[in-house]
């Protein structure tokens, strides 16, 4: 054999090892891993993965990543625009800073409008002491990301503007994220308890008591939601605590939500009772509730988690349409929707348009709920 | 065929019924009845109600029975046209709606129309330029329209509207014709208004149609009787749009039953925002001023439009597809 040739060869022998590694892996490999590589192939669903986890870091630390109490109003500061943010000082160091406001009348219309004051530096400090509250509800802390020298009243930072009551807009957004994505999850946690005990007991079942689920399916899904939803919301007592009307309107989003994890459940179900594997188990005299938990439930869990990837951005748009009208969450809780309920008319707007900002982190999470649940979706069967 | 519209028949029927009770339920949720209501409202204007009259008041709507005989009193007035009296306008409840009701008719079947024109060519078209630079820029807007919440789209035109043309995007009629008596005039100027809310309610079902259409019809394409009609030397055209699309239309037509619902709700929120005269901002006043009458007619009235929508859907559907027309028979 010729030097190049002994030299393919090994280069052949090696590659074809490798594929039999792979293939080694693959036959070893749990249903969990199998989707886990089925999923990395979707770049765009990886992408989403990761911001869907940024945004629930957010929620986790909403508190340390705002800086201005989100409460505190103060009604001189109403409708401060965006401040922009300088990264470096002026003699080429970095020091991000802001430049201070001065608040002026119009001498025509006697509006109070801000100028930028060049003159006067707001530096931005790291870790900064602010005001006080629970890490993860529990630990009492004053520490925040951000934070200014607020001895002197002109001193501020408002890096996405105030509100008409001049409540910083960026702190609020950050504890808004908090209370939207978390009631997103208790929501898809109530549909998904109806929709496994529904679509379960569906296809488990069958016969008259799986038409008469699936008629109830069809029933719940023909009513048009957002009238039924508004009646119900607009329904609570308004002496109930802010906690309560939470609890409230997370059941009656979830309302609706269950029907399409329920026809998940049942479909899985009824196509894996006749499955071999099943069929197996039944002649070898496991129980009932041994065959669902031990061999039914694993193999159509990851259907389940992409069916809840879908249903989550419904929810989280529910909740913001809610509060958006006035009938969801009500103050002082903040949510995404209670945000843009200031920004609902075309007045408003066009005085103070940085409102919108609220509409930024809904449509990203939609996005990305969306592809995430997609990609698992394709992953969600490794065999197929 | 016969069985198939009876079974959809009864099913409308029930769900018919399913929201009037909730509907109904809206109604009595509210702590204290209409006629407490009636009385807080009467003093704060500084008149009073004595207890006798507030007594007659309860015969007269049937307060005082149980929850099942009010139910059936009041559905037995609704059958017959009588919605009651809306407490806030001190009207009659069908007089406040007058054509509020069809307009919300009108804009939630143009926001069907739309998604039906838009999806259907887009769709094949995405499908038959698979990966052009087309199929791309449909499916990016189509995952723009999934995204946006339909309030917030409104939210959002309305804005740009105003911020770079100056122009008020919002309502449905110019303002000569806001309080005319219907005339072609006022029509053609409705149909002027209409696209833009028909288009914001329709884009997130179309974004979806467009993909159920496209998936179906690649599917479709890559059978072999497409290869051997187009070996036989059937024109381009005919080989797609005669078998193929026809194929794909199934899933396509039946996506649209529950569209219609997923419309009549969306109209709700979006007419709020553009301010457009449809039952949609009457129905949020009525709720928070606790006009339960008003309010529950109204989500009474849009349940049932919607599942006279569905069944009309449904039967379209048989129409369209064969299928379903010979495999109920059997």
């Amino acid at each position: 054999m010729t030097r190049i040739g002994r030299q393919w060869w090994r280069l052949f022998r090696r590659a074809s090892q490798k594929g039999a590694e792979a293939e080694d892996r693959i036959a070893v490999a749990t249903q969990l891993q199998l989707t886990w590589w089925r999923f990395r192939k979707h770049k765009l669903a990886v992408m989403s993965l990761f911001v869907v986890i940024l945004f629930y870091l957010v929620a986790v630390f909403a508190d340390f990543l705002a800086y201005a109490d989100p409460e505190a109003s103060d009604a001189r500061r109403g409708y401060i625009p965006p401040q922009s943010i300088h990264w470096f000082d002026s003699d080429g160091s970095f020091r991000p800073y802001v430049h201070g406001l001065l608040g002026v009348r119009d001498l025509r219309t006697f509006k109070l409008v801000y100028r930028v004051d060049e003159s006067r530096k707001v530096y931005i400090q790291f870790f900064a002491e602010g005001y006080p509250y629970y890490l993860f509800g529990l630990f009492p802390t004053n520490r925040h990301l951000l934070g200014f020298d607020n001895s002197k009243p002109e001193n501020g930072l408002f890096l996405l503007g105030t509100d008409v009551q001049g409540r910083d807009v960026w702190s609020r957004l950050m504890v808004a994220t908090r209370v939207s994505l978390s009631i997103g999850l208790a929501g898809v946690t109530i549909s998904l308890f109806l929709g496994v005990l529904f679509g379960g007991i569906s296809g488990l079942y069958g016969g008259i008591i799986d038409t008469a689920i699936q008629r109830m399916i069809e029933i719940v899904r023909s009513i048009p939601t957002i009238p039924l939803w508004m009646g119900l919301a607009a329904a609570l007592p308004n002496t109930w605590s802010s906690a309560q009307v939470y609890f409230a309107i997370t059941i009656i989003i979830s309302l609706i939500g269950w029907t399409d994890l329920a026809r998940v459940v049942r479909g899985r179900f009824l196509s894996l009772r006749e499955e071999d594997f099943v069929v197996a188990a039944e002649l070898m005299g496991a129980s009932r509730m041994r065959i669902i938990f031990r061999h039914m439930l694993p193999s159509f869990m990851s259907h389940v988690i992409a069916a809840i990837s879908l249903a989550l951005p419904a929810m989280i748009i529910s909740e913001t349409a809610l509060s958006f009208l006035g009938l969801g969450l009500r103050p002082p809780a903040i949510s995404w929707g209670i945000l843009l309920q200031d920004a609902q008319n075309i007045q408003t707007l066009a005085v103070a348009p940085w409102l919108l900002v609220a509409a930024v982190p809904v449509i990203i999470v939609i996005l990305a709920f969306n592809f995430l649940g997609d990609g698992l979706r394709d992953a969600a069967d490794p065999y197929g | 065929m016969i069985s198939f519209i009876v079974r959809r028949f009864l099913l409308a029927l029930a769900t018919t019924w399913a929201i009037s009770v909730m509907s109904f339920v809206i109604i009595q949720l509210p702590p204290g009845d209409f006629v407490d209501a009636y009385i807080a409202r009467l003093s704060s204007t500084g008149s009073s109600v004595s207890m006798e009259e507030a007594q007659a008041m309860r015969n007269l709507y049937g307060l005082d029975q149980p929850y099942y005989v009010q139910y059936a009193k009041w559905i037995a007035r609704v059958i017959v046209g009588d919605f009651g009296e809306s407490m806030e306008w001190q009207r009659p409840v069908a007089e406040v709606l007058g054509d509020r009701l069809w307009i919300t008719v009108v804009v939630s079947f143009a926001a069907l129309l739309l998604t039906w024109a838009l999806a259907l060519p887009i769709g094949i078209y995405s499908a038959v330029r698979q990966y052009s630079f087309g199929d791309y820029a449909f499916t990016l807007i189509g995952f723009i329209g999934l995204a946006v919440p339909n309030f917030l789209l409104a939210l959002i035109l309305l804005y740009a509207a105003f911020r770079w043309f100056g122009l008020n995007v919002g309502g449905l009629f110019s303002a000569e014709y806001e309080l005319a008596p219907w005339s072609w005039a006022k029509v053609g100027d409705l149909m002027w208004h209409l696209p833009l809310p028909a288009l914001i309610l329709a884009l997130a079902g179309t974004a979806q149609l467009i993909r159920i259409m496209r998936a179906n019809l690649l599917d479709e394409l890559r059978r072999p009787y497409v290869v051997t009609a187009r070996a036989k030397g059937l024109s381009e055209s005919r080989v797609i749009l005669k078998y193929p699309v026809r194929a794909a239309l199934n899933p396509f037509a039946s996506a649209l039953a529950y569209l219609f619902p997923y419309l009549v709700s969306g109209s709700i929120i979006v007419s709020l925002v553009l301010s457009l005269p449809t039952v949609g901002p009457v129905l949020l006043r009525a709720l928070i001023a606790q006009d339960m009458y008003l309010a529950g007619t109204i989500v009474l009235l849009l349940g049932v439009l919607t599942v006279i929508g569905t069944f009309i859907s449904d039967l379209i559907l048989m129409w369209i597809d064969p299928r379903i027309r010979h495999q109920v028979d059997a």
